[in-house]
């Protein structure tokens, strides 16, 4: 599905944040990334559909390098990558409604878009995933005036909305309380499982991660230090990821 | 997919809209409202349609015929005219200030508790703002005579309203507290005035009167072309004797001050206020 | 900063400062009034004639109505048409000029054309646009969209590069073509500032398409010149009554778009609540 090969990344020379990470993605399943702040794991992500532009290295994402696409050709392949956000980065003007559409801009024409005329598939999808994510009758509240959760799952939505092969999450519930985190964490992992999505997320709750990732990745200084199931992820490795134990317990 | 068919119509009810109808309505009309202007306006606007189609090559001609400027007219006359445009402006504006000091004091509620009061304030800022600058130029080249005496008083009268209205404003932003300390303390009017109100809104009225002195350079350029003085006057003599040399040194020299005005208040705004 | 902290040290240093500033000041004034050649004599007549000239405003003569309302007619068509087409091309100009959006190559045309069109007043460029195409309207709508395009290019400008870059990413990463990114993405965040500024443009041109006349640009402005110069004080009364009711009809128009566009109104909303509802904030600056 996803290979990333020998791929590197410095915002300054000479410092690198990702050093030949070497990843490779199943078509099914959720893979988390774990690891110290700073160490990669947003770029590493952000990378994959080139909102940050990798130094070096190949994107295998279906066969294609992404790494070496531009203009129309980047952006057909981004529409079979959604994407969740930290920050959910709604358009905040907009409604609910025009939120979840806007995953399908890549389809539809500007002329199109600029009028709000989607196709009724779409429109279909639009208010069976707001029914899926909960938030039935919201679809003409604006986006400023959800809670955190709710915005996130507008976030979640939209990512849908793009019927991805895959779906990447960066921090999805890092501005999240922990009781709206596992609800959004188990709303990501209900819908990916449903649809047959694979999921690429990177958290920074290791127990979160555990408890609804099939694999994870341990990252630490731009390199992967541990890959594997949850279940194997003992305290020794953590440590290695992390360093020092005194927060372990 | 035929199943799928039914349950578009169960949705039937969700066919989206992002607007409700009223708004649509409202934004239909106003939409209807701004291209019939645009068309009636288009329809019964006299532009005689060679003009237009002539437009772009009389303008080159003209930029033509401007160049090079002949900056040895700048010593002569151009240089007086642009000082006594700075003087316009800058008397108009103190003028402006000292005008607009007590009318901004009573259009404050706060200050004056009296509402007959305030709404004559107000009434008399509304009517300096309402007038535009070159009206009150052309009245007091009426009353006075043309000169730079008639733009300095259209300048100042156009500014009273802007002033005083900011100026009112700041008035009435101003926190209590220290006022109903002072007047706890058994301060006379006056104390409170320059002890409670003038240290809250000094700021406010230096950045004001330096927005305005900025506008007012700008506008006591035009005021010549009706008489009352400064570079304008210059312009219009200069365009009605065709030198259009000289017009370029003018438009030079026009252009240089309004640059010069805008660096002046963004570094006496970052220095001091 | 720096000047803070030298206060501090020395508690009098900044009112000699300050005193020094009152007293350049106060020279300046000296100075600068003595060029203006005021005199008594002048102030004298000044008042007479101000107050032959006030008698002779009232009552306002409005017998020339006809005249008038031409006037007006043509003042407010110029202020529709160089309205129209100023944020017409000020829109794609002002985008261009947008550094978070565009390279360079775009931006630095893009930012001197405003520039441009905003470093002369309006009534500057009219004359000008008089003399390249002569007396009329066109002049006036030339000059208007000229000082048109250098406003809104300006702010909408600003306006773009202060938007939420994260709100434009995620639509970006949705694979949309860089138009839809435009009508999803960055119009929803300048939407209602954009609108704010288009209407305080539309009456800012309203305001100055009664002005242009006085150089021949068309308008109701070359009538009031011409009852200036022929003294009939009455009719300019009439005119300057004329204007300023065009110019308030101006403001309720501009608020009522404001509320349909920015707040959702209905028609029903408009007219109920117009009465005292929102009080429209005066235009300042043109």
């Amino acid at each position: 599905m996803l290979e990333l090969k020998r791929l590197s990344k410095s915002y300054v020379p000479g410092k690198p944040v990702l050093v030949d990470i070497d990843l490779e993605i199943a078509a099914r399943g959720i893979t988390s990334v774990i690891g110290p702040s700073g160490t990669g794991k947003s770029t590493l992500i952000r990378c994959v559909n080139r909102l940050v532009e990798p130094t070096s290295g190949e994107i295998l994402f279906d066969g294609v390098d992404l790494a070496g696409l531009s203009g129309q050709r980047l952006r057909h392949a981004r529409r079979h990558i959604g994407m969740v956000f930290q920050e959910y980065n709604l358009v905040e003007r907009l409604t609910v409604m025009e939120n979840l559409l806007s995953g399908r801009l890549g389809y539809v024409s500007p002329w199109a878009a600029w009028r709000r005329a989607f196709p009724p598939d779409d429109l279909r999808a639009a208010f069976e995933l707001l029914d899926v994510v909960g938030l039935a009758g919201y679809a003409n509240r604006r986006a400023d005036a959800l809670s955190g959760g709710q915005r996130q799952r507008v976030g979640i939505a939209r990512a849908v909305m793009q019927r991805p092969k895959l779906l990447l999450a960066d921090e999805p519930t890092s501005s999240l309380d922990p009781k709206t985190s596992v609800e959004i964490m188990q709303l990501l992992a209900d819908v990916a499982r449903s649809r047959e999505i694979p999921v690429l997320v990177n958290m920074h709750d290791v127990e979160l991660a555990r408890r609804f990732a099939d694999r994870i990745v341990g990252m630490s200084e731009g390199r992967i230090v541990y890959d594997g199931p949850p279940a194997t992820l003992t305290d020794g490795v953590l440590k290695s990821i992390y360093g020092g134990e005194a927060w372990l317990h | 997919m035929p199943a799928a068919q039914p349950a578009a119509d169960a949705h039937g009810a969700q066919r989206w809209r992002r607007f409700t109808s009223g708004q649509r309505l409202a934004r239909f009309a106003v939409h209807l409202a701004i291209v019939a202007a645009i068309v009636a306006a288009i329809r019964s606007v006299e532009v005689i349609p060679e003009f237009l189609v002539d437009a772009p090559e009389q303008m080159l001609d003209l930029f033509t015929r401007m160049w090079p400027p002949d900056w040895a007219h700048y010593p002569d006359t151009i240089h007086e005219a642009l000082m006594e445009t700075i003087h316009i402006a800058s008397l108009g504006t103190l003028l402006a200030l000292v005008l607009a000091l007590p009318v901004g004091v009573l259009a404050a509620n706060n200050l004056v508790p009296s509402t007959p009061v305030n709404l004559f304030a107000k009434l008399i800022l509304v009517s300096s703002r309402s007038v535009n600058s070159l009206v009150w130029a052309l009245l007091f080249v009426g009353i006075f005579g043309p000169g730079a005496l008639a733009g300095t008083l259209a300048i100042a009268f156009r500014s009273i309203g802007f002033v005083g209205k900011l100026f009112g404003e700041a008035l009435e932003e101003a926190q209590a507290g220290p006022i109903e300390a002072l007047t706890a303390a058994g301060a006379p009017w006056t104390s409170r005035m320059t002890f409670g109100y003038w240290p809250q809104v000094e700021p406010a009225f230096w950045s004001i009167a330096l927005f305005r002195w900025d506008i007012n350079v700008r506008e006591s350029a035009v005021l010549g072309l009706v008489g009352a003085g400064g570079i304008g006057m210059a312009l219009d003599s200069a365009m009605n004797l065709f030198q259009w040399d000289r017009v370029a040194v003018i438009l030079i020299a026009i252009f240089a001050v309004v640059v010069l005005a805008e660096i002046v208040v963004t570094q006496v705004r970052k220095r001091v206020i | 900063m720096s000047a803070d902290a030298a206060g501090r040290d020395d508690p009098f240093r900044a009112s000699r400062w300050a005193r020094v500033a009152w007293i350049a000041l106060a020279v300046y004034v000296v100075y600068a009034s003595s060029r203006m050649e005021i005199s008594w004599e002048r102030v004298v007549t000044g008042l007479e004639n101000a107050s032959r000239f006030f008698a002779r405003m009232f009552p306002p003569n409005f017998e020339r109505w006809e005249l008038l309302l031409k006037g007006l007619l043509e003042s407010l068509e110029i202020a529709v048409l160089s309205s129209a087409f100023g944020i017409l091309l000020a829109l794609p100009v002002g985008l261009a000029a947008a550094r978070n959006l565009m390279p360079a190559w775009a931006t630095w045309p893009a930012r001197f054309v405003i520039v441009a069109c905003r470093s002369f007043h309006p009534v500057i460029v009219a004359i000008l646009f008089v003399k390249a195409v002569g007396f009329g309207a066109l002049a006036g709508i030339l000059a208007l969209t000229v000082a048109s395009i250098g406003f809104i290019g300006k702010l909408f400008t600003e306006a773009i590069e202060e938007i939420s870059d994260k709100q434009v990413e995620a639509v970006r990463a949705t694979g949309a073509p860089f138009a839809s990114v435009l009508a999803f993405g960055v119009l929803p965040q300048v939407f209602s500032r954009f609108i704010g500024f288009s209407t305080y443009q539309l009456d800012s041109n309203l305001r100055n398409s009664t002005m242009v006349g006085i150089v021949g640009a068309g308008g109701i402005g070359g009538t009031l010149f011409a009852a200036f110069q022929r003294f009939d004080y009455d009719f300019v009364c009439a005119i300057l009554i004329a204007i300023i009711s065009l110019i308030m009809v101006g403001e309720v128009m501009a608020t009522g778009v404001r509320k349909v566009f920015l707040e959702g109104a209905t028609l029903a909303d408009l007219f109920s609540r117009s009465g005292r509802a929102v009080r429209v904030r005066p235009l300042e600056g043109d």
